[in-house]
């Protein structure tokens, strides 16, 4: 695994994954203020801490990591096109029959570890692969991405309880904390603060980071003690829509599906160019 | 041979295999001491039991996972269909208390529903043995298929004498000539209630056959459509809502076949039974050998 941290080589890769989204954020398109809110996530993640690739998916040994807050998959299939994991070409797939890109994860394509979309299931389903790890005496990490609006689901806190009796200290949960729900603002709804102290209270060694600035990201996660007793969270502070102030913190702008104009011009203000006037549909999904 | 013994000894065979319960010990009380960390119990946590089991299977292990039929299949439908379902792990749910087993639990502990909602998940296999012995009997071919199965535990006392027991996953067992005017159709631990019911309505003058169908899922397809083409009259009985367990499997069955006969059905029609000791439930929704008997005889005359 690479240590050393390049972050023109980091910023240059979460840029194009940021391209890669708001290009499949047409025809039909797909969540794309969630996915933009943890791509440096899943960047830094694959980048720099998980040692996994899909031509060692069966080595037992790897770290496993599971994306449990599903509807982000675009940010993860754009890190997998960037690693040369899945050929760039398969993006223009993207809800059409013919291949597996669609709105959720899903095992047919390779570097997925799971199915997901309904939210707080990854967490248990990591929790088992977790288990097998330590029964097996290997030392491996397995890292969980949930949202922060997925913190309401009971089936979270459920695993949080289990996890700390069977002290699975190999698994790192990160949270992709962009302080919305679907589209409502979480504190507004279902407030979660302080997030730390509930999952310290629940036997997690907790820590908090600004989930867009890879050095601090990399300092984090550097200092996270896996196989210390205790399993870990890492509160990844972020922004939904980062990276195009056209749609950040837009509770209206979850799911998004723009126009072959609006794509153009929102790559453009990716570039720093003005705020794109948009006039496509907003989608309220839930 | 118990239960236990037999976990214990898969256990010892297969290093796949793990053995789970959501607190549920009832049947595996002994399990830890003996197995250690191939026990785990999740306490009162019946997703993240199955979502765990889904990432051991993962893993390559084989879990078999416990509790209340009705929080098994319920509480964690979810989590079965989605995680355990989609991808067609083999996990092995064994509920407890299924049907009227529950007995003076109450309609929250009643599973009546599960052999419908279990066998809707693609890949989900439905075992219901109709006592411990055949219970023991079919679950190490159960075990050792690679898909998922929802097993009905059940652990009373043999329904019949077995001198030749045998298993197979899909395959009826048969009590009675090859032919006969009357066939009972059942499954669990009824049969030895259905078998007496044979007992009283043989002795009317009344020849009946009993078919116990072991596994719901695969279901015995060749076994219903020859008891419809060669009885004059088929009854199906199950501790279970009328709606998607057996009677529906048999019309679906007798439909996509093109057959057609007198099939009627012993089930709980759109109501939870009265929670009461097992004894007295039987009594009061005339499932005991006697009124089974008239039921069936009634069934005849209409």
């Amino acid at each position: 695994m690479d240590l050393t941290l390049s972050l023109p080589e980091l910023e240059a890769m979460s840029f194009r994954v940021r391209e890669h989204i708001i290009r499949m954020s047409t025809d039909g398109g797909c969540f794309t203020g969630a996915s933009l809110s943890c791509a440096d996530l899943i960047v830094y993640l694959y980048k720099h801490y998980l040692n996994v690739s899909p031509d060692r998916f069966d080595d037992p040994t790897r770290d496993y990591c599971f994306l449990s807050k599903g509807h982000d998959v675009p940010a993860l299939y754009g890190t997998f096109v960037e690693f040369g994991w899945l050929d760039k070409s398969r993006l223009d797939n993207h809800l059409k029959p013919n291949d597996s890109i669609y709105w959720h994860p899903n095992r047919n394509i390779p570097g997925v570890e799971f199915y997901s979309g309904s939210l707080g299931h990854l967490l248990s389903v990591a929790m088992g692969v977790a288990y097998d790890c330590k029964l097996r005496g290997m030392n491996n990490k397995i890292v969980v991405i949930v949202g922060d609006g997925e913190l309401n689901e009971g089936s979270i806190w459920e695993g949080l309880l289990v996890s700390n009796a069977y002290k699975l200290d190999n698994l790192v949960v990160v949270v992709d904390r962009n302080h919305f729900q679907a589209n409502i603002r979480t504190e507004e709804l279902i407030p979660l603060e302080s997030i730390e102290d509930k999952f310290r209270a629940f036997g997690w060694e907790a820590v908090s980071v600004d989930g867009h600035d890879f050095t601090k990201l990399h300092e984090t996660f550097s200092n996270v003690k896996t196989h210390s007793g205790k399993p870990q969270v890492v509160i990844a502070s972020t922004q939904r829509g980062k990276g195009l102030p056209s749609i950040a913190e837009r509770a209206d702008r979850w799911f998004c599906n723009f126009s072959a104009e609006e794509v153009d011009s929102l790559l453009k203000e990716l570039h720093g160019a003005a705020e794109t006037n948009l006039t496509s549909e907003v989608l309220i999904v839930r | 041979m118990n239960y236990e013994n037999l976990m214990e000894q898969l256990i010892a065979e297969d290093d796949r295999i793990i053995v789970m319960t959501a607190e549920n010990r009832a049947a595996i009380r002994g399990l830890p001491a003996k197995v250690g960390k191939k026990f785990i119990d999740t306490g009162i946590t019946e997703q993240t039991m199955v979502g765990m089991a889904t990432g051991l299977a993962i893993r390559g292990r084989k879990p078999i996972i416990h509790a209340l039929a009705c929080f098994l299949t319920m509480r964690a439908y979810e989590f079965i269909r989605t995680d355990v379902g989609i991808s067609g792990s083999p996990v092995k749910l064994v509920g407890g208390v299924a049907g009227f087993l529950s007995d003076a639990n109450g309609p929250t502990h009643q599973a009546i529903e599960d052999v419908a909602i279990m066998r809707g998940i693609p890949p989900m296999g439905v075992f219901c043995p109709s006592d411990e012995q055949e219970m023991l009997k079919g679950l190490p071919s159960v075990i050792a298929s690679e898909q998922p199965f929802y097993i009905r535990y059940n652990n009373l006392p043999a329904a019949v004498e077995r001198p030749n027991h045998t298993f197979e996953i899909g395959k009826a067992e048969v009590f009675g000539a090859k032919t006969a005017s009357v066939t009972l159709l059942t499954y669990g631990f009824l049969l030895t209630h259905v078998l007496k019911a044979q007992q009283i309505l043989e002795a009317n003058g009344i020849a009946t056959r009993v078919v116990n169908m072991r596994t719901l899922k695969p279901i015995d397809t060749e076994e219903i459509l020859h008891s419809v083409k060669t009885s004059d009259l088929v009854v199906t009985i199950e501790d279970h809502f009328l709606v998607g367990g057996l009677y529906s499997i048999v019309a679906e069955t007798l439909l996509t076949n093109g057959v057609t006969g007198k099939v009627k059905p012993i089930a709980l029609e759109n109501k939870w039974f009265k929670p009461a000791l097992l004894k007295y439930v039987l009594e009061h929704e005339g499932y005991t050998g006697e009124q089974l008997a008239t039921r069936v005889t009634n069934f005849l005359h209409q």
